[in-house]
């Protein structure tokens, strides 16, 4: 054993890769967060889809399609905001953070680790929503590629928003054992009043739809309908468009208000250390 | 393995002072260097004033009870916290300015947490592995600590000790020049603690420098080139094993001759406890030096007895130890 360390430092890229591999083999890994995270959302549209049957009056829409598109919102934050919370928080707990700390890991690192694991989990969850729409609902994939690069940049601010609010959001968390019942109160409560759960978004009064459009969880909805649904289906929005410009603009803002969140919050250790 | 050869390498170290007098190079300042550092939790002074420095390619042994402060001032080593009062430099670099910059050059076993529960005890030392620019062989590491038949065990089904190797060889898998160990055997058993003991001797070899906590005196005797002794946040005492043992001389002389000797005379001449302990075996018992070792053998020569036998004991760390942590010599 020698002491000198000539070779270069390892980069916060590589570094950020390597954590991003053990966070996702951790995952899997544990079967009790893993088919919770991944199959819940299912389960929920596989419920909704059911008990909704009746059609809107518009030729080849279906509730059951209509939740399926709204539900991927649902999933990218079950998988995204949710999983960076909890995790962060147990992390945090459990003495990762502290661990981390005392090593070459740098901040960056680990959160570049946290948001692969995060876009690989949605990703995922997403498949599994679409193959649930396609297989038991009879939802047609779009054909066109303008809509699947509607997805891909949807998917792209979706995953980093809501990646960075988790991030920000486990500061609030005192307790890693309460913090998914703690980081899903609103969450769910955004999900009624955002158009996933009840639908058309129009049956809300103006003022809950006023709320929800300060969230991203309505654009993110509206968003996904935009893709794997007809264009008249606007007529059920809220707008009355898809209205793509505001949905990345005020996507863009919560990532932007995330960054700042999560440098300003960001405890390495709990209070009580 | 090594032998303890670096044992006498450094002499004695009068109140901590540094001795980078002796080094022209700014390499050569030591590794660790603690002044007047003071940690507080609220209202509770853990660490009050503290100062100490770990030479290069030394071990430092911070004994103490649980609670005397010892993990506190780790802590503020490890820039996991910064002192609420007083200064600490960790090779030649402020712990909490330069974090990014010291980090790659530390090993850092904590007590306990932040290991990955579900991942197996190869997967989580290759990781740990890949932080560092120059890592070790991981395999090697693993027969080292004798972890090599666990390498594909799930983490949370390692024992206590087992657990506790690998964390041992997570500090040191990044080749650093300095680990901070906190109580590293803690929860090992016998023999894995003597494998620890070892790697940890063998670092000296190397030219690492170790700053290890442990409240067991036989892992401060054998494996510290200095013992700083805490005792309520501050430092008790200073020295190497020998010198610590060697300032509390010798107290316990046995002799061996004529039973039913009158002893009573000698207790009162040495101000000693003196007790015939079995038929013609007389103990000693005080602080002696070298005048009262003769002025008791002259007494057994003029009360005329036959000695047939002496033994001296000397203090041994624990002694040393239990006098100061208690506040009353014995």
């Amino acid at each position: 054993m020698t002491t000198t360390s000539l070779a270069p430092a390892v980069s916060t890229l590589t570094i950020g890769v390597r954590r991003g591999g053990i966070e996702l083999l951790q995952f899997m890994r544990d079967k009790t967060s893993l088919i919770f995270t991944f199959f819940f959302p299912a389960m929920l549209l596989l419920l909704f889809g059911a008990i909704f049957t009746d059609s809107y009056d518009l030729p080849g829409l279906s509730a059951a399609q209509v939740f399926t598109s709204s539900m991927i919102a649902y999933g990218v934050i079950s998988t995204s905001f949710i999983t960076m919370g909890v995790g962060i928080a147990t992390d945090r707990e459990d003495g990762t953070l502290k661990r981390l700390r005392g090593t070459p890991v740098t901040a960056t690192a680990y959160f570049l680790g946290k948001l692969i694991l995060v876009a690989a989990l949605t990703a995922g969850e997403v498949v599994v929503l679409l193959a649930v729409g396609v297989l038991v609902f009879d939802m047609p994939l779009p054909s066109e590629a303008g809509r699947w690069v509607t997805f891909a940049w949807l998917f792209v601010l979706s995953v980093t928003s809501c990646g960075l609010l988790g991030i920000a959001a486990s500061a609030l968390v005192r307790n890693s054992r309460t913090a998914g019942a703690v980081l899903n109160v609103p969450v769910v409560a955004l999900q009624f009043l955002s158009g996933v759960f009840i639908h058309p978004i129009t049956q809300l009064p103006d003022w809950m739809i006023t709320f929800a459009s300060v969230f991203p969880v309505k654009w993110m909805a509206q968003g996904f309908r935009s893709v794997f649904l007809p264009d008249a289906a606007t007529t059920f929005e809220a707008g009355g468009a898809w209205e793509h410009g505001r949905i990345a603009l005020v996507l863009g803002a919560w990532c932007v208000v995330g960054l700042v969140l999560c440098l300003t919050t960001f405890r390495w250790t709990s209070r009580r250390d | 393995m090594t032998e303890h050869t670096g044992k006498q390498r450094s002499g004695p170290h009068p109140g901590g002072s540094p001795r980078s007098a002796k080094y022209s190079s700014g390499m050569l300042e030591n590794a660790v260097e603690v002044r007047d550092v003071v940690v507080k939790y609220g209202e509770v002074t853990a660490v009050d004033g503290v100062s100490l420095s770990v030479p290069r390619g030394s071990i430092l042994a911070l004994l103490g009870n649980n609670g005397a402060g010892k993990t506190s001032l780790l802590q503020v080593c490890e820039g996991f916290r910064g002192p609420d009062g007083g200064s600490a430099r960790v090779l030649g670099l402020d712990p909490i300015a330069d974090h990014d910059d010291l980090m790659p050059r530390l090993g850092i076993m904590l007590q306990s947490g932040g290991v990955y529960p579900w991942a197996t005890a190869g997967e989580i030392l290759q990781l740990f592995a890949s932080y560092a620019a120059n890592p070790l062989d991981v395999d090697m590491l693993l027969d080292r600590l004798g972890l090599r038949k666990f390498a594909k065990t799930r983490f949370r089904r390692l024992s206590g000790g087992e657990q506790q190797r690998l964390s041992l060889a997570v500090a040191l898998v990044g080749r650093p020049e300095l680990v901070f160990l906190d109580e590293p055997t803690a929860g090992m058993d016998v023999g894995a603690r003597q494998t620890t003991w070892e790697l940890v001797d063998s670092l000296r070899a190397d030219g690492v420098s170790v700053l290890l906590t442990t409240h067991l005196l036989d892992e401060a005797e054998s494996l510290a080139d200095q013992v700083v002794i805490m005792d309520n946040g501050t430092v008790a005492a200073t020295g190497t094993p020998a010198e610590l043992t060697a300032a509390a001389g010798i107290d316990l002389l046995q002799v061996r001759a004529e039973p039913g000797l009158a002893i009573a005379p000698l207790a009162a001449q040495l101000d000693a406890k003196v007790t015939e302990e079995g038929p013609g075996e007389y103990a000693i018992a005080g602080t002696l030096d070298t005048e009262s070792l003769a002025e008791v053998l002259a007494w057994f020569a003029r009360a005329g007895a036959q000695v047939t036998a002496v033994n001296t004991r000397r203090r041994t760390l624990e002694d040393v130890y239990l006098a100061l942590t208690a506040g009353a010599t014995r």
